[in-house]
């Protein structure tokens, strides 16, 4: 684990006799790092204390929804494992989760890609 | 400070807890799908602070606030999280209102010691410069701590 993670770790525990579970009424995620994301977002001025809060815990249900939906969803509750594709086809699959289907595309192995680019070109060739 | 490409992520410790408390017991998930979930994590942000952004503009506001965002989970979609999270909400501002009260302490209890060291200033040059030199440590110390103060009342 690199430094930086480990320094963050320290800090959330410093915070332990507050927090209790994500799923308690307090937080594991770092505000001040939720903080970064949100000022790199255009026309955003200031943000008050408790949007700040408000979107850190969001962030964390909308992780614990993600995952639990994938899995239900997809094939993994045989293999017991959630894979990327179950996320990539969730994503595909549910409006809600539409909005990330461009940072999880469906994956298609480099064989198939290379074919169905040589079928492309071969209807090129007898037009 | 110039932003780091991996300072836009959301530290992965914490996200893959967060994933395993969300999925029964002994399920496994791929490191593929935990990066996966952090950046789509970071990309909700983005998404939602620009949602919440749109409201506070069309309310003429420059600050985002907790109404701005709790709309913004509805336009999402995300209903389901609006009774949690104003749950949460009330928890912490009530846990900030304690904390707010602590720091106003310490903060006026350190204002009596600087006013008191402030009389104490006059010696000799030398002794003056010697000191010169030690304060600015000193003083970096105290913003730290004061940084630190102020990174726990955030949290």
């Amino acid at each position: 684990m690199s430094r930086a993670v480990l320094m963050k770790m320290s800090e959330n525990n410093s915070d332990k006799e507050e927090q209790t579970s994500s799923k308690g009424k307090n937080i594991s995620l770092p505000i001040s790092r939720v903080r970064l994301i949100m000022k790199s977002s255009p026309d955003v001025s200031s943000i008050n204390q408790d949007a700040l809060f408000l979107t850190t815990k969001a962030t964390e249900l909308f992780v614990q929804h993600l995952a639990l939906s994938s899995f239900n969803n997809g094939s993994g509750k045989d293999t017991n494992t959630l894979s990327y594709s179950d996320l990539a086809d969730t994503a595909e699959e549910s409006e809600t989760f539409h909005f990330l289907t461009d940072i999880l595309p469906k994956k298609i192995l480099a064989r198939d890609y290379l074919k169905s680019l040589e079928e492309m070109q071969e209807e090129d060739a007898d037009f | 400070m110039a932003e780091r490409p991996e300072d836009l992520n959301l530290p992965n410790a914490v996200i893959t807890r967060i994933i395993k408390e969300a999925l029964p017991d002994g399920v496994n998930v791929s490191k593929e799908a935990r990066r996966a979930i952090s950046q789509a994590a970071s990309v909700f942000v983005l998404y939602a602070t620009s949602c919440a952004n749109n409201f506070a503009m069309k309310a003429k506001r420059k600050t985002l606030n907790a109404g701005d965002v709790l709309a913004a989970m509805e336009e999402m979609e995300f209903e389901r999280f609006l009774e949690p999270l104003r749950e949460a909400l009330e928890v912490y501002k009530k846990g900030q209102k304690g904390k707010k009260e602590v720091s106003e302490q310490k903060r006026k209890d350190k204002e009596k010691k600087n006013d008191s060291e402030n009389d104490k200033s006059k010696e000799d040059e030398e002794e003056e410069e010697e000191r010169m030199e030690e304060e600015p440590e000193a003083e970096n110390e105290a913003e730290e701590e004061e940084e630190e103060e102020e990174e726990e009342v955030e949290n």
